[in-house]
This record gives structure tokens, sequence and C-alpha cells, in this order.
């Protein structure tokens, strides 16, 4: 067992863990924080993503023991109240269909606004490229970005 | 999501007066201060039925009955309940309704959730508005059927009084049920305010900030986790596992054989092992040994080898309208091809997950994000010897379905391990026990002649087609209707069948059937317009202009659909080389859709730009919830088309997205729906769209390319997308 203290969503947790165990399930099975989704458990498919230091990482890879010090930040703490602007487009654009990868889709998406306020389709191609949805609401995506990126530039942060 | 989370209210509601309703809605007699009514009167709720609730603070609950995988039918039905209440969207509050026998059909499957809830939903909230208008009218004095309702007020003009619905609900609840005959049900897209427009789902807001809402976000007191090891051989039984050794590493609370049932669909035999992680569980599984006993050795190549032998026997006539061989004998032109494509996966993005909790007082709870929850409960009855009273089901969110989830061996794993162990249990399993556990969508070869005859028409058309049987009869999801279309399009028609004896686990996916067939049908009829020197549109068109005895599809319907994607893409628009556009039309499960694509092609790497959608389904619920149905069924096709799952020893090949590569962002076309809103009552969306879209797309691929795809994954051509 490691002794670890992450930093997620702004608040400090200290517990002690396996050395190898993934912060996914360190997220899911011991601080019941289930935003993150399980789906390929190979860092393939987006659905566990979350933001390390503001860039989007596979949390099913992560061992959690080697997080310490680092910013995380999952879905959770994206904004509570829904009103960060790609959750606001989001809703907007009406993206989910089932909604089981779109935690990893809006935190791979508020990553590039920050880097890239102004995105074109092939630029949200590239930097969404790791996000699967099976239930195929990519079109949407593209839009509701742009209009995050809109909302972005009219006031609140991405 | 601590402890009761998702524990229902409604359970524990006393409803009162039931009758059912010549429409099968069951609507129940007004709760509120009525004999036995206690909980009601604490609740301060009115419950005129099972879908509506209203409370003294003026809030109104609308209870979706069906569980949702994303195919948007917890906004949309709530939506039909409101649109007759006239209460404001903004002012509803949604709740999932669990496994309960009042409420009729609980399944996602079939595209059935809209036709058959649309008259009750309309009843549910029709009849309680009634009930508040005559409780507005007797407090007045004045005539019911001169209030009117808006926005959750019932309002006299004349006399200019008005009322919340809120201050209505005593007067409401001492009336008698209206008889359904006495309401006037909303009916045409004139009439609607509500329905038609683009309402976001109703779970979104939990979705984006990553609520607890899916099957594994449940959690319990004492919650134990688990994983299941069935033999990659499907079917195959336990002979000894290395249980010892695997109680030995860290976090395990369980492990044991379940020696399990022989129904493909029942509880497959396993090894369960149960930790205080599921990360400890799937850690410990690694070590795991387990020796198996099979009894089949199903191939890939095995099943190739049968269906070329099958080729050249006669098969099964299933039907044969005039005189095929005489057609073909004397017509102009005679075109041949053969078509194929593979058993693929649902690959829903969550895998096969339940929670379930077996209580000392002999009643299991279970949390699953199911598609047919009452399929559930009868499994878990049966296995194990639970009465079903004693069996409760809360629908959780689906991580996707596609008909995966129609399935109920998840949830009678965890029933077992949970009764076993005595505990809370959550099962989670692994994407590759999903992808190596699916009910696969059955592979299949169909074999075409057409007779062309002097004017350029299809005049005969034969068909053999080789699908998958077990014990004499076509598997799940396999299978062909006689009646399907091009029979009845042509004067002289044979249907052919032969089967190949699998012991693959096979199922329903998605628009089963169809959205495999399709592609042979809608590409093969490409080539016949080709070999007839006709335009492809006009071609269909023809097709669709007269029928042998009875149509086997609307064709007026389905002409219209053709018409309109043609229409909106440009049909006949000059093209750059390699580009090209592609159509189909299709019907099935009571919805027309047709799409014409287009295809830009680099050498064999193509990328399809657009889609052109038309839809008819009757009128649109919500605008958003069917757009997002034509949407995800086209990318839905153009990834299928790319993926294949093979067999070999009796077990699936592929086990996760490396190799099992869903389509990603970049690949994604843009898509524009036109749906035709017609008065025929409204059907379901999330099937319809898919079969149309992999032909329109091949056919486009054609047109850009001159590569033909007869077999799929478009790779067997060389093609990529």
């Amino acid at each position: 067992m490691s002794q670890v203290s992450l930093k997620i969503n702004g608040q400090d947790h200290s517990l002690e863990v396996p050395p190898d165990m993934p912060l996914l399930w360190v997220l899911r099975d011991r601080l019941d924080m289930v935003g993150s989704k399980y789906s390929c458990g190979l860092g393939i498919c987006g659905s566990c993503t979350v933001l390390v230091n503001g860039r989007p990482a596979q949390s099913c890879m992560l061992p959690a023991a080697k997080m310490e010090g680092k910013e995380i930040v999952t879905i959770e703490g994206l904004a509570p109240d829904g009103n960060h602007p790609v959750q606001r487009a989001w809703n907007e654009e009406d993206v989910p269909q089932c909604g089981y990868c779109q935690g990893g889709q809006l935190l791979t998406a508020k990553a590039l606004l920050e880097r890239n306020p102004n995105p074109s389709d092939k630029d949200i191609d590239e930097a969404m490229s790791g996000v699967l949805c099976r239930c195929g609401t990519y079109f949407r995506i593209r839009k509701a970005i742009k209009r995050a990126a809109q909302y972005a530039a009219e006031g609140g942060s991405a | 999501m601590k402890a009761k989370c998702q524990e229902t209210d409604l359970g524990r509601r006393t409803f009162l007066k039931v009758s059912l309703m010549a429409s099968g809605a069951l609507m129940v007699g007004v709760g509120l201060g009525r004999p036995s009514g206690a909980n009601e009167l604490q609740n301060d709720t009115w419950v005129p039925n099972l879908y509506v609730r209203i409370d003294r603070d003026g809030t109104v609950t609308i209870v979706s009955k069906n569980p949702e995988a994303g195919q948007g039918v917890k906004t949309a039905f709530p939506m039909v309940v409101a649109e007759c209440l006239e209460v404001d969207w903004k002012d509803v509050k949604v709740e999932q309704a669990p496994l309960d026998d009042r409420y009729g059909r609980q399944v996602v499957g079939g595209s059935r959730g809209t036709p058959d809830g649309w008259d009750d939903l309309r009843i549910a909230g029709t009849g309680a508005l009634f009930l508040l208008k005559q409780a507005a009218a007797s407090t007045w004095g004045v005539k019911a059927s001169e209030c009117t309702a808006s926005k959750g007020k019932i309002i006299h003009q004349s006399s200019g009084k008005s009322a919340n619905y809120a201050e209505l609900l005593d007067a409401a609840a001492d009336l008698p049920v209206p008889d359904v005959s006495s309401l006037q049900l909303k009916s045409r897209p004139d009439d609607f305010s509500l329905l038609g427009k683009f309402v976001p789902g109703v779970d979104n807001h939990r979705i984006l900030t990553g609520q607890p809402l899916f099957g594994a976000d449940t959690r319990l007191e004492g919650m134990v986790y688990a994983v299941y090891e069935k033999c990659p051989t499907f079917g195959g039984r336990v002979k000894n596992a290395n249980i010892d050794e695997i109680l030995k590493q860290p976090g395990i609370t369980d492990a044991f054989v379940v020696a399990g049932t022989d129904e493909l669909t029942g509880l497959l035999p396993g090894v369960a092992i149960v930790a205080e992680s599921w990360w400890l569980a799937d850690s410990a599984r690694k070590k795991l040994k387990v020796e198996w006993e099979t009894s089949h050795s199903d191939s890939t190549e095995e099943f190739n080898r049968q269906a070329a032998k099958l080729a050249g026997e006669a098969g099964e006539t299933r039907r044969h309208d005039g005189d095929v061989d005489a057609a073909l004998g004397s017509a102009q032109n005679v075109v041949e091809a053969s078509y194929y494509y593979p058993f693929v996966s649902h690959a829903n993005m969550e895998p096969q997950t339940c929670t379930a909790h077996y209580k000392a007082s002999g009643q299991m709870e279970i949390w699953a994000p199911s598609q047919a929850p009452k399929s559930g409960r009868e499994l878990v009855s049966r296995v194990l010897g639970i009465p079903e009273q004693q069996i409760h089901i809360n629908l959780t969110r689906i991580g996707g379905g596609f008909g995966r989830k129609l399935r109920s061996d998840a949830i009678v794993e965890a029933a077992w391990i949970s009764k076993k162990t005595g505990r809370p249990v959550q099962l989670q399993w692994t994407r590759e026990d999903d992808m190596r556990h699916d009910f696969y969508r059955p592979a299949a070869w169909h074999h075409f002649r057409a007779g062309i005859d002097s004017a350029g028409r299809m005049v005969a058309f034969d068909h053999h087609f080789i699908t998958f049987g077990r014990n004499g009869k076509t598997v799940s999801g396999a299978g062909l209707s006689p009646g399907h279309y091009p029979a009845g399009l042509v004067p002289n028609f044979r249907l052919r069948q032969s089967m190949i004896e699998t012991s693959v686990p096979t199922g329903p996916w998605r628009s089963p059937g169809h959205s495999a067939y399709c592609f042979a049908y809608q590409s093969f009829f490409d080539e016949v317009a080709l070999a007839a020197g006709r335009d492809q549109l006009e071609f269909r068109l023809d097709l669709l202009s007269r029928s042998y005895g009875e149509p086997p599809l609307d064709l007026k319907r389905t002409g219209d659909t053709l018409r309109i994607a043609a229409e909106k893409a440009g049909w006949g628009r000059s093209m750059e080389p390699g580009r090209g556009l592609g159509m189909a039309f299709h019907f099935d499960h009571g919805g027309f859709v047709s799409h014409v694509a287009e295809v830009v092609a680099d050498g064999p790497k193509v990328r399809v730009e657009k889609v052109w959608s038309g839809i008819d389904v009757g009128p649109v619920i919500n605008l958003s919830g069917a757009r997002n149905q034509v949407e995800g069924c086209v990318v839905d096709a153009l990834s299928t088309a790319q993926l294949e799952i093979t067999f070999a020893d009796g077990a699936a090949q592929q086990s996760n997205f490396h190799d099992y590569s869903l389509l990603r962002i970049g690949q994604a076309p843009e898509i524009e729906c036109h749906f035709i809103q017609s008065d025929n009552p409204p059907m379901g969306l999330g099937e319809p769209p898919i079969a149309p879209a992999t032909p329109a797309i091949t056919n486009a691929i054609f047109a850009a390319t001159g590569t033909r795809i007869r077999e799929l994954p478009f790779s067997r051509a060389g093609i990529t997308a």
C-alpha cells in the first residue's frame, strides 16, 4: 500500500492505495466519484478522461500513487452548477444521447478551448479524436465546441 | 448516491381505484384524501394516474416508464404528458419509474416505445386535465366546457376567473375518474405547442456535471465489487479453478465457481471473484486459472466453407411469385451479384453491469441498466428460485443499448453473486468480457439474380439467403421475412433460404436484420439500375410506383422520403471526379427513411462528407431527440460497416477497441434531417434510420471510386472511411 495525497477538484484527499491502482478506480470505488467512466481499461476510448495539470489524461492508465502534487480535475469539478461554457453549449445543442462518454468529451473540449479559443473543425477533430462515442454524437460535439468558444469569448472562461 | 439512492417513491405509494382503460392505460383513482390515503395526505400530493403527480406547492412530476438508453424516451414521453396536461415544460420534474407491471410494456426495443406509449401518455395528461377543469368548473359554478387551460392554470374567460392547478387538487381528488371516451386527445402536429420543438434531454444536467445516473454509479452501504469469468468458448463449463489461490489475493472477500445452466441467454457457468474494490477483483482475476470443458469449435473459417457449399444448393423455397426461372430466361439482361456481411458486436460504451442486493428478508433488489427489465426479473426468479413479487428492479440510465441490454445475463449473474455472498454486489464486466460474450448480429450471404426487361424494368428477382440456425430454426437476430421488398415490387420473385448451424450466441442488434440486409438489397438495386442504364433515383421511384399483390411497404410514404432526401442533396448535380452521391430507401419498425450520402475519395481512402435524410415517422415528438437518432444511426452505420467479429475455436477473436475500432470524430459526417410530418400516429426512430444509411454510403463510395462494396467490412474492398 502507498500513502498518497491527491488534489482533486481543488480538494485534498489523503488515502492508502495499492501502488499500481489506477486513478479511475480510486475515484470510483474509494472516493465514490463516479463521473469518470470505465469502458475499455486500455486508455483508448477516453470515457475515463480527467484533466491532469490541465491536460486530458486517461485515468484508467494512471497509477493514483503517481498523481501526488498534480492538479486533477474530474467531470464533477468542471462546474457543479453546469454553467461552464462547454456544459451550457453541450446542453443547448443537446449533445448527449446515452451520455456515458460525455464527461470525457467535456473535459477534453475544455482543455482544447483553453489552448485554442477558436478551433476549426480540423482542430476539433484532432483534439477530440481520443474520446469515442458509440451513439455518434460527433456532429453535435463539433457544433457545441463552436458554441462554447463563443460563450467563452463573450465572458465565462473556458 | 449512498444507500437508498435510486429507491423509488412510486413503489411505496398507494394507488386507488385502479381501472383498466380500453387502450390498456391504467387510470388510477384520485388519491388525495381518499381511504387508506394517509400517505397521500402526508405527501400532499395529488396522484390522478400512474404518470402524473401534482404537489400542493405546484410541482408537477411526470413519471417516465421506459428505460432510457440514449434514445430520448425519458424526455419524449413526459413531453407528451406535459403537452396534454397543459403545463409549462420548465415547471415539470421527470422521474424514472422502476419495473412496475402497472405500466405495461417497459422495454427499449423494436422502436415500439413511442407507438405503444402514445395513447396511454395522452390519456394520462388529458385525463388529469379533464379532472382539473371539472374541479374548477364546479368550484366556480360554470361549465367545464367553457374552461381552458394554459401553463398550469385553468381559466374561465368570461368570468375572468383563473386558478393554478395546485389550488384545485382537493376538488379534483373528489371527482370520479373520467371515461376515456370522454377525453379529446390531441393528435395532429397543428394541435401541439410543445411537441415538435427542440428540447434538451432531462438528464443533461446530471450527465454534464458527472452525477450518479448509470448502473455502475449505484453505491450501497457495504457493497462489494465483482468480476465474472466465463469460458471463452461459448457455453463452456468449469472443470476446475484455482479458487484457493484467488482467495489469498489482496482485498478478495469471496471467490467461487458458478455451475450455471446450459441456456446461452441464462446464467452461464463461470467463476465469480468478489473484492472491496473492482480493481482488486480484476487484479486477482489475472491470477485465475480455469480448466474449461467445451463442446464446440465454431469458427468463421468453417462458416465460410459451409456458406460456399450451400451457395451451390437450392435451399428451401420460402416464397415464389410468378415464374422466376422463366422470367430470367426471357429477360433482356440478367444481373448477378453476391453480398456478405460479418458478425458484429453491440459494443456499448458501458460494458454490462448490474448491482444486486439479496436481503435477509428474501427480497432481491436490483439496479440494472436494462432494456428489458421484466425479462431480467423472470430470469432471476427462474434461476434463483425467488418469487417474482420479491424481486424489485430499479431502472438506471443505460450507457448504450442497441439491443445488447435486452439480454439479462449480467443481471442474473449479479443476483446470483449477491445471494451467494449475502452482500450487495456490483458486477462490472470488463470490455473484453463484453466483446467476447456478446449476442452478436449474425453474418449472412445473399446471392442475387435480377432480370431486366427491354424497358429497363426489374421483372425478376431471385434471392438465395444463407443465414444461421440452431436446431433447424433461424437464430435470434437472423432471418428475413418472405414478404420483405422487393417481394411485391416485381412480378417474378423467389426467396430461397439455407442455414448454417451455430453455437455462437446471437441477438437483436439495432434494427435486427434490416440494419444488415438493407445494405445488400439497396446496393444490388444500384447495380441493377446501372445495368439498365437508368438514373438511381428514377429507377427506385419507378420500382415504388406499382405493386404486385399486397404492397410490401407504403409506396408513397417511402417514395416521398427518397424524393426529399434527393432534392435536398441536389441529386443529379455535376460532380468533380472522386466525388459521388449514393442513395437508399427503407422501411422498418414503422418508420420510412431514405438517405443520400456524399463521398469524396482520395484513392482508396474515402470521406463521407454529408448525409441528407428524408424521414417520415408521423409527427415528431422531440425534434432534438429525433434528429439525434438519425445522426446517431448514420454514424453507427458508417462505423459498423468497417468492423467485424470473427470466431476461432468457438470463441470471439476481438476483445477491445484496438481490434474493434469504433468510428472517431474525424470520420463523422454532417447530417441534415428533413422530417415529413404527417397525421399518421408517431413511430419510434431509434432504428429506422440505420438500415438505409449503410447502402447510401456504399453506393456513394461506388459513385466516387468505381469500387462496388459487396462485402463488409469496407476493408475487404480495400476501402477505408
